[in-house]
Formats: C-alpha cells, structure tokens, sequence
C-alpha cells in the first residue's frame, strides 16, 4: 500500500509539482517561531473566505435576482428551503466576521511593522484584497433587495457621481438605469457570485505568493529578519520552524476556538442586534421612501463617518477615497529604524493608541445620526485619523527607539 | 541603436533585432487596438438598455384633492416626484431666505427646466413639483412643515421644507439648498405641464402659453 502511494506520488511530481509546492509553502516554508496570538488572523480570514464561497453557492441555487422576486426568495431560503436559515446566516455572519479577522489581521501589521520592506508588495496586495473585500461585501449586501440594500446603494453609487463632468453618466453605466432598479440588482448578482469571488481568490494567492517568495517570508513580533541568522549546514533560518506541522497544528487549534465563538453569535444572535442585519432590511425595497436613518454595516461606517464630516459632496468624496488610498502608502510613510511596536518609543505607541481610538470613534458615529454635534466630534477625529498618517514620516523618526535583539524572543 | 555590434557578432547575416523589435511593437499595437475595440461591446451593453429608456412614460396627476400645506408623493421613471400645495405663508417666506442659500435665483440652469427657474421654482406658485431625491447621494429627504414640532429641533429658525435625515442636508419649500450642508446644488424640478386647472403631467415639457 505504501508503496504503491510513493509510486503515484512519484508519477505525479514527474507530471506536475505537487511535493514541490508542498514543500515550499509548507514543509519547508520557515517561519519565525515567535508568532503570537495576533499571527491566528490570516489564516482565520482564509477559512471564513473558503465558509463564504460554499454558503454563497448554496444560497445561489435557491436565491432569485430578480426587482420583484429578490425579496421574497430571502424569505423562502430562510422559512422553506431544508436548512435555509442556517446556510443564510452562516454567509451574514461570516462577511461581519470576514471584515473582524481582516481589521485584526491589519492592525498586526500596524504593531509589527509587517507592511515595511522588504514586504510592501505583501502589503499593497492585503490592501487590494480589502478594496475587493469591500466591493463584494457592498454588492451582495443589495441582493436581499430591503430598504438598507436599496439606500444604501443608492448612496453608494451616487458617490460616483460627485466625479465632475463625466460623474452622472458614470452612476448611469454603474446603474445601467436612471436609479437603482431590476438592471442594477440583476449585474450586482454577476459581479457578487463570479467577478469578485475569482479576484478575491486570486489576489490572496499573490498574496501568499509574495510572502512565501524567496528571500522575504514572515515578519514576526520582534520585527527583525530570520533570514539573517542561517544554519552555516542546512542554510534553515536559526529562528525558523517549518510551517507545517507547527503552524497548521497552531491555525487549526485557532481555528477552533473561532469557530466557537462564530458559532455563538450564528445560532443565537445571528442579526447582532441590527450590526450584522440591519432591521430596515426586513422591510422590502421602496423607490419613494427612505428610511429616517441610515447607515451601512459597522465594517463601513468610519468611512462612511469620514465622508458625512466634510460638508461639501466633492471634498467629502475625496476625503473617503483618501481614507482608504492613504493605507497604500503606510510602507513609506514609517521611517523608523524599526519595525515592531516592541522596540519603537513612546510616541509611536501614543500615536497608534489615539489612531486606534479616532478610528473606533468614527465607526461608532457612522452608525448615529448626523447631528451637529457628533458632526464635530468626526471632524476631529478625521483629523487624528489622517495626522496619524501624514504625520508619520516625521514622528517615526523623532521617536527613540529601542536597540534590536539579535535573535527573536517571545 | 544595437545594430552595428550585434551585426559583427551575426555568422549568418540575419541582422534583424530592430526589425524584429518593430514587428513587436507593431503586433502589440495592434492587438491593444483590437482588445480596446472588443471592449466596447462589452461596455456599451451596461448602458440603460432600450426598454429602459423607454420606461420613462410621462405621468398624470389629479392635484385637486391637495390641501394647502399637504404633499402628494408619484412615481415618474423610477423616482418620487413630490407635489407640494405651498401656502400663501410659505410662498411669501421664500424671498427672506436667500441669504441662508447656496442658489436662491436657481441659477444652475440643469436644475430646473426654463419655465420653473423662477421665485418659487414652479408654473403655478401653489404647486411645486420636485424630484424628492437629494443632490447629495440620493437619498429621499423628508418634507416637514413649518409648524411641525420637529422642524425647530432639527434646524432654528426654520421655516420647514426637506431635510435629508442620510447627511443632514436642508432645503426650503421650493426645493433650494441651504448653506453649509452637504448637498451642492437645489433639487431638481422635473419637466411637467398642466393639462388642465387640476391635472398635472409630468414627463412633459410645459410650452409657454398652454394652459
């Protein structure tokens, strides 16, 4: 029997390179043996991708994109269709917690310096799979065709049309109608179930491409390179374990303890008291009404905080899209002589707390009315938001940093 | 240009990295030109389609039924389309907001059709018919009178009109923007004519004259 598994390994390594790639992005891909507890989040958003893709099939087969028939096919997945309702909430929940283990996995990047050369391309193609992640999540939140799908997307595409000159007529091609109707629905679906997901999809291969790529591999706590220190014999980082079985057997423990908790929240409060599911959303799409109040999904409204501060439609745009254009430029933005929060001073650490909290705060307002007063409050804490940002170049260099360890600790 | 030393080095005389490098540029060029040309199918087909196009029937409207004060809400190509009967007290608080406004004379000629770029924005002054979707980022404001409770809260002073609850945008009772709020420019007044003293159409132009 083992032989005869040797012989058909052995005929397809000479067809294609399966040991090959198995050994180098798993046997033999060294990582540092000091990750912690914030090294659990990739992988975690790797898994809750692969949950999406296979609920997102099983809710295609019985969904209907269609203006008159959207509504109510949600409705029959979650009262007729054999499991229905857990195969809806399981993709409800998994985009909020999609867009959890992502901002997790992004603020790591923010406390070790992850995004620093030699890993700016690692960075800016995490950055594309957020954009990307974004888009899905916006085109898919209209399919259940309620009042939240509707407006919001109304207001999402109407952005475009802040564009001068060619902006209306943009909306218009998005739209592929005057307003968001039966056409806008009927395109949203193509892009949601196959445009995005084959982007999606291929961008995180690049993304691991690029971190497993010769010479660069995984940052860690400390911020300083593995691939310094060698084994003169074998040329294996000092520092390095290999990936599987050490750090499969850690994701898969991680793995567990999160899908207890995603658990949790799918069979007992799978609408998050209107953070996951919005309640206007339980009512059907209607053209000539708004709601009195409204606001995208918690993973958007910082953003969405941002854009309400400025008022003037053009430079509110503008602003939003910088929000996010400005995270792109993080790798050259730091010029600290080191990489991790371990070993930077204490203005660093002032600063990422006060960005951190600017960054919360503006969600919290993206989901409350536009009052005068909280209007305020987001100005101010768009401007931490941006200073934390455009400030850095000089910050990162005025802090006093620690010196480096030789080798990794924990 | 390579040429002279790479055709020393040649044994068979086929001197060609710069042709060679020519045919390469050409052949791309003309492959993008191609793929450029593919697209435009593809492109065009998101276009509003012409059924699409063609749902933009104009709409009648019966408006003896409105009261002074009282907004009727129909659909015209998708959109609400507000008919609001103004009252005498509204319609002579119009010209004592023109300093709060972005464009009090609706100067924005795209906003309005020639006949409604007026005091009041509208044929008849009683009536004004607005598309109710704010300039902002679409959304549909909501009217409050004047007297209503709400109106003070929201904004001081106010003589009511429509205030968007998305981004907080105000506008007065011909549909004009205030100042200092997110919306840029007035709401939009559709094309629409009278067909009689009670019945409105919208979707048509009104001809000067006519009734």
């Amino acid at each position: 029997m083992n032989r005869l598994l040797t012989a058909s390994l052995e005929w397809v390594d000479a067809r294609f390179p399966l040991t090959k790639m198995w050994d180098e992005h798993l046997a033999k891909y060294y990582a540092p043996k000091n990750f912690n507890f914030w090294y659990y989040f990739g992988s975690i958003a790797l898994l809750v991708l692969v949950l999406q893709i296979i609920s997102g099939i099983f809710l295609a087969m019985s969904y209907k994109p269609d203006a008159t028939l959207a509504f109510g096919s949600v409705e029959y997945i979650m009262r007729d269709v054999n499991y229905g309702w857990l195969i809806r909430y399981l993709h409800s929940t998994g985009a909020s917690f999609f867009f959890i283990a992502v901002y997790l996995h992004m603020f790591r990047a923010l406390l070790y310096g992850s995004y620093r050369q030699p890993r700016e391309l690692v960075w800016i193609i995490g950055m594309l799979i957020y954009l990307a992640l974004m888009a899905e999540s916006f085109l898919g939140y209209l399919l259940p065709w309620g009042q939240m799908s509707y407006w919001g997307a109304q207001v999402i595409i109407s952005l475009f049309s802040a564009i001068p000159w060619v902006g209306e007529d943009l909306a218009v091609w998005i739209r592929g109608d005057y307003v968001v109707s039966d056409v806008t629905l009927n395109r949203f679906f193509a892009y949601h179930v196959v445009s995005m997901p084959i982007i999606l999809l291929a961008l995180v291969v690049v993304h691991i491409l690029a971190l497993h790529h010769t010479g660069i591999g995984s940052n860690n706590p400390d911020g300083i390179e593995i691939k310094k220190n060698k084994d003169p014999n074998t040329g294996i980082p000092l520092d390095g374990i290999p990936f599987h079985p050490y750090y499969t057997v850690k994701d898969i423990f991680g793995f567990g303890i999160f899908l207890i908790i995603f658990a949790l929240v799918m069979f007992y409060a799978p609408e998050m008291w209107g953070y996951f599911l919005e309640g206007n959303n339980f009512f059907p799409a209607d053209p000539l009404k708004t709601p009195t109040h409204i606001a995208p999904l918690w993973y958007f409204t910082p953003f969405y905080a941002i854009l309400r501060a400025i008022p003037d439609k053009l430079l509110g745009v503008i602003a939003m899209g910088a929000s996010i254009v400005v995270w792109f430029l993080l790798p050259w933005l730091d010029r600290s002589p080191v990489k991790s929060i371990r070993y930077k001073g204490w203005i660093y650490k002032f600063a990422l707390l006060l960005f951190s909290v600017s960054f919360i705060g503006l969600g919290i307002l993206g989901m409350w009315p536009a009052e005068p007063l909280y209007t305020k409050i987001a100005r101010v804490f768009t401007f931490v938001y941006f200073a934390f940002f455009l400030l850095m170049p000089f910050y990162s260099v005025w802090d006093k940093t620690k010196p480096l360890p030789q080798r990794v600790t924990y | 240009m390579s040429t002279n030393s790479t055709a020393e080095g040649m044994t068979e005389g086929i001197d060609d990295k710069g042709r060679r490098r020519f045919l390469i540029a050409a052949t791309t060029v003309v492959g993008a030109v191609g793929v450029g040309f593919t697209a435009v199918p593809f492109i065009l087909s998101m276009q509003p389609s012409a059924k699409t196009q063609a749902a933009g029937a104009p709409v009648e409207v019966d408006i003896s039924k409105i009261e002074p004060g009282q907004r009727l809400t129909v659909e015209w190509r998708g959109k609400p389309i507000w008919i609001v009967r103004r009252t005498q007290e509204n319609l002579q608080e119009l010209e004592s907001l023109n300093d709060l406004l972005r464009d009090p004379n609706s100067e924005e000629a795209a906003q309005q059709p020639q006949y409604a770029q007026n005091a009041t924005r509208s044929i008849k002054h009683d009536y004004l018919v607005v598309i109710g979707i704010c300039t902002h980022l679409g959304c549909s404001p909501s009217y409050v009178k004047k007297d209503d409770p709400q109106a003070a809260s929201l904004r001081e002073g106010w003589k009511g009109g429509f205030f968007c609850p998305c981004h907080g945008s105000f506008f007065d009772l011909a549909g004009r923007v205030y100042q200092g709020v997110p919306a840029p420019l007035n709401l939009v007044v559709p094309p629409y004519t009278y067909l009689s003293e009670t019945k409105i159409v919208v979707g048509i132009d009104h001809k000067e004259g006519a009734a």
